[in-house]
């Protein structure tokens, strides 16, 4: 092979090019002057499949960094955000977020919404410990890769318990079908939640059916599961899929509710189902009726700024960010131990998504509300506490 | 090139990679993310081109091979290796003794894949194989998917980070010097003669079906150990990460490369790793622009990119005296 | 025996606009001889076509919807065209894998364009003909967008074995495919038949993104990825470059889908899709209507 005799030659060339790339230095940043930014890294799903929840939870991030530098910054320094996209692929999120820490010297790492990336960048930020808040990472793994991860939103573990609670209670159903998400962890850890929180509470459940994020077409899983006749179905799945569920389950004559976790959380949700909502139920972390001024606030900001109303995502980017800023300025410096020190003794934290306390394991102790949709709406049904959504109870009666 | 020099080049780049992996702690881990990812996507490239570029049996399933490396190499280090040797958890004995064994088992195990893979390959040619393994590589990941013990759909987290830059190095060295000899050798011809004319080679006694399952099988073997590489450095695997979007990013860079050219592969491999990277900084046109240069280096150098002959046309502006060469013949469709 | 019937019938209208589609592939790949990778995205901006016609000039009677399908058909079509023209054609005489590469790259480029301009969250898409949905008794229930897809897909696959067949461009079409060099030989452009045969297979892939759409309802910038891949898949089964064959493999694989996703192995679906694909491929390598071409020497 001819090209062969210059295998040397770019063996050459390539170690010249490798000197170049590891020779090259991040300028440091600055004189230490007093208005030197605190530079904050944040990575999202930008681009790519999981997008439209990296979207909207950047949102709220970049308006509560807003917020904050308009108020005059943390410690007398403005917060410098710096966005990384990993185009929701797998593989990505650690070398983001390796570039944030060491090219970008970021103090604290915020990110992401889907728990299987959270879980790919924990490690490196455990690593390198700096601390990293997902805003709505559910999976309980996420926060045990290490004592500098924390998150702000409630555990799939909870979630899946207080939701098994809600059919039992509220909607009094014993046979409940379950249709999950094959591909999202999310759906499949929620599932299993509820799935084992109910069995305890002597429900049954008839069917289960699964299908693939991107699927569009659910008719098959939804006839198979109404030959089961169920009085309820647990759809742990995201808003995307969730919104034709409903659609073809309205079509294929099921009239029994639907319910589901926060993946449900988005405006577009309505958009796409319309009608075929109406009547079901989703747990999430926060409702815009809330009566909380820091609530109603970022409900009026957010819609003046991007001109639509934010959904639960978009609320737990925005604490998030807050959270960080309120630690920093507990700590009275950004960055190391204290800055973590300060994150894990957040206490009754008022944010959008409600109060904020982080529990030794790092999580953030929180109530959820859950909502329903009546006239194209969606409404405020009960809030469910961890201490409610945990407790034995016998089933009631009939 | 002499088979000598060829294994001197091999040593040198395990030195080289043990050198740079004793001073890595100087580089800065972004770096180090970037030159990992590119080794590994060397390995991946040039043990694809064994099979497509030198024996001319178009994959797509080499992100299968991948996974299986991956998923065997993260299981050994996780959980067989300390039960079978609960004294010996220490990092350090994991990341000497452990995890060259967890790579070997990684590949081992895909290249018994690369058998039941490359089976089809006798009977099948050109986009039937071309979409049987593709369907192969999407078979893998949803048993992945499905598999608890694995982590199922949320896939291993915790895996021990033994990955280094040693370690990379010389494995995509190995690779290069696997891929270079076997074809160099006489009895390596009988690769590129299976992709010239299969019938011919066939007529002159050629084994055409133990080139095509040998050719699977050693690609499919490295394929799995840069999938061990990849699972002991990013500490984290998920089975949405080897879809066949992967199969295709890797023949990309085969075919960029030009078909049946190590050299231009590895190039092509480099520099379609750093190419996302450096797009970076633009954002939101980031990948809108990588689509776009895909498609305008296709169409100003469809030989692929690394002929020498077109390196030696960019500069001949700048060479005096040296005519600029003529342009290549067309080849037939 | 309704949950059959019900699946059955699911099973069906997926199948149907798998065909659509699947006859897009094997159309450019009987009279080139490549895989279109770009195809499956000409039919996510078919959907989208569709969508911001209807915005443009609403309608749910069959007259506008009609309209609106012809009208994303007809853009789509002059799409390909482009496609063909900037992207393929200066590769002609190159090795087909190039060409190959330069699909993938237009498609990723219409895919990253789409979410930039269109956002990446998904669009609910609009009723363009008027709905009714019919219960029988059993509980089967049928909705016109199904039927429509069972309707629309025969007639148009119809019209389109009659253009191969009966048409002069079909004739070159055929003459192309059998042997480029003789075509040209005897007087065929072969640029305008390419150019056609690009438009025919986009506008199908339209007509499929709106069919698809109006039964699913909602449009993202990745909606073609999956079904494209399924609908390669289908047209491979059926032997790729054969047009009746590209109709039984979308059709096939539709049913088998949509009856492995009823059952509980529904984790596996695509898993069960790929091996029955495997196992179709080993027994005819040349699909279950092509013909396997015997290499002469």
């Amino acid at each position: 092979m001819r090209a062969h005799a210059h295998i040397g030659r770019w063996l050459g060339l390539g170690g010249l090019s490798a000197v170049l790339l590891f020779g090259c230095r991040p300028s440091p940043s600055g004189p230490d002057g007093a208005a030197e930014p605190i530079r904050v890294g944040e990575f999202a799903s930008m681009t790519g499949k999981e997008a439209a929840f990296g979207q909207s939870s950047h949102k709220g991030t970049l308006l509560a960094i807003e917020e904050i530098n308009a108020a005059g910054g943390v410690l007398g320094r403005p917060l410098h955000l710096i966005t990384e996209d990993n185009q929701s692929k797998p593989g990505e999120s650690a070398t983001v977020v390796r570039k944030l820490i060491s090219r970008e010297r970021v103090v604290a790492v915020l990110g992401e919404v889907a728990s299987g990336r959270s879980l790919e960048a924990a490690p490196i930020c455990q690593q390198s410990r700096i601390p990293m808040i997902s805003p709505s990472s559910t999976n309980p793994k996420v926060t045990e890769m290490g004592d500098c991860i924390f998150r702000v939103c409630f555990l799939d573990s909870f979630q899946g318990a207080a939701l098994a609670r809600f059919a039992r209670q509220t909607l009094q159903s014993t046979r409940v079908a379950i249709l999950s998400d094959a591909a999202a962890p999310y759906s499949v850890g929620l599932a299993a939640f509820f799935r084992e929180r109910f069995l305890a509470g002597a429900g049954q459940v008839v069917a289960e059916q699964k299908y693939s994020s991107g699927d569009k077409d659910f008719k098959a899983q939804l006839t198979a599961i109404r030959a089961a006749q169920p009085e309820a179905i647990f759809v742990p799945g995201y808003y995307t899929e969730v919104g034709l569920i409903a659609l073809q389950a309205r079509q294929l004559g099921i009239s029994v509710p639907l319910f589901g976790g926060d993946g449900w959380e988005a405006p577009e949700l309505i958009q796409i189902a319309g009608t075929a909502l109406e009547g079901n139920y989703y747990s999430t972390h926060f409702a815009p009726e809330v009566e909380s001024t820091v609530a109603q606030n970022f409900v009026q900001k957010f819609t003046a700024k991007y001109g639509a109303a934010p959904d639960a995502i978009a609320a737990l980017g925005y604490d998030s960010a807050l959270l960080l800023a309120d630690a920093i300025r507990r700590a009275g410096a950004a960055e190391g131990a204290p800055l973590r020190d300060a994150i894990a003794s957040t206490r009754d934290f008022s944010g959008a998504s409600g109060l904020t306390t982080i529990d030794p394991q790092r999580n953030a102790r929180k109530s959820a509300v859950m909502i329903t949709i009546r006239d194209g709406r969606f409404c405020y049904v009960q809030t469910i506490t961890p201490e409610e959504a945990l407790r034995n109870e016998p089933s009631p009666g009939p | 090139m002499m088979p000598g020099r060829r294994f001197l080049l091999l040593l040198g780049a395990v030195a080289a990679g043990s050198v740079l992996s004793l001073q890595s702690h100087r580089i800065n881990p972004y770096f180090l993310d970037v030159a990992v990812t590119v080794a590994i996507n060397v390995i991946l490239a040039v043990s694809l081109n064994l099979i497509n570029g030198y024996t001319g049996q178009f994959s797509l399933g080499h992100a299968g091979f991948m996974a299986i490396g991956a998923y065997i190499a993260a299981s050994t280090t996780m959980f067989w290796a300390p039960g079978l040797l609960p004294a010996a958890s220490s990092p350090g004995f994991i990341g000497m003794a452990v995890f060259p064994a967890a790579l070997l088992a990684g590949g081992l195990a895909a290249g018994l894949a690369g058998i039941l893979v490359g089976a089809p390959s006798l009977r099948l040619k050109g986009d039937y194989l071309a979409i049987v393994t593709l369907g192969f590589g999407e078979i893998i990941r949803v048993i992945f998917r499905n598999l608890e013990s694995v982590g199922g759909a949320l896939g291993l987290n915790g895996i021990p980070a033994c990955t280094n830059l040693f370690w990379t190095i010389s494995m995509a060295a190995l690779t290069i010097y696997a891929v270079t000899s076997m074809v160099h050798s006489t009895y390596g011809r009988g690769f590129t003669a299976v992709q010239d004319d299969e019938i011919a080679a066939e007529a002159i006694g050629i084994n055409t079906t133990r080139y095509k399952i040998t050719a699977f099988v050693v690609g499919a073997f490295f394929a799995g150990i840069a999938g061990g590489l990849y699972g002991h450095f990013k500490l984290s695997i998920d089975p949405r990460g080897f879809d066949f979007m992967k199969s295709i990013e890797i023949a990309l860079m085969v075919i960029l490369g030009g078909m049946g050219n190590t050299v231009g592969v590895i190039i092509a491999a480099i520099l379609l790793t750093l190419l996302p990277e450096l797009l970076r900084p633009v954002a939101e046109y980031r990948m809108m622009l990588y689509s776009f240069l895909l498609i305008l280096l296709m169409l100003t150098c469809p030989q692929g990119l690394f002929q020498p002959r077109f390196f030696r046309r960019l500069l001949s502006p700048f060479l005096r005296g040296s005519a600029a060469p003529a342009e290549d013949p067309p080849r037939p469709a | 025996m309704t949950e059959f019937l019900q699946q059955l019938l699911n099973g069906l209208s997926l199948g149907a606009v798998y065909a659509l589609i699947a006859l897009g592939y094997t159309m450019v790949y009987g009279v080139l001889r490549f895989i279109n990778f770009a195809h499956s995205d000409v039919f996510m901006v078919g959907a989208f076509a569709g969508y911001y016609l209807n915005r443009w000039m609403p309608s749910d009677s069959m007259a506008g919807g009609l309209a609106i399908l012809a009208g994303s058909m007809a853009f789509c079509a002059l799409l390909g065209v482009v496609i063909e023209r900037l992207a393929y054609r200066p590769l002609r005489r190159r090795s087909r894998l190039n060409v190959l590469i330069t699909a993938i790259g237009v498609s990723l480029l219409l895919e990253y364009t789409g979410q930039f301009l269109f956002g990446a969250a998904p669009k609910p898409f609009p009723q363009l003909f008027p709905v009714r949905t019919f219960q029988f008794a059993g509980g089967l229930i049928v909705s016109t967008n199904q039927l429509a897809v069972l309707v629309l897909t025969p007639l148009l696959l119809a019209a389109l074995h009659f253009i191969v067949l009966k048409t002069r461009f079909g004739t070159a079409m055929r003459a192309i495919s059998f042997h480029p060099v003789a075509a040209t030989l005897v007087g065929i452009n072969l640029d305008r038949v390419i150019s056609f045969t690009f438009a025919l297979g986009s506008a199908l892939a339209a007509a499929g993104g709106i069919l698809y759409s109006l039964n699913y309802q909602s449009i993202d910038p990745l909606m073609g990825v999956l079904p494209g891949l399924k609908a390669f898949v289908a047209a491979v089964v059926g032997g790729i470059g054969n047009i009746p064959g590209a109709a039984l493999g979308g059709l096939l694989l539709g049913i088998i889908e949509t009856f492995v996703n009823g059952s509980r192995w529904s984790t596996a679906t695509d898993a069960i899709a790929f091996a029955l694909l495997i196992l179709i491929l080993l027994f005819r390598p040349a699909g279950l209507l092509g013909k396997l071409e015997v290499e002469k020497v």
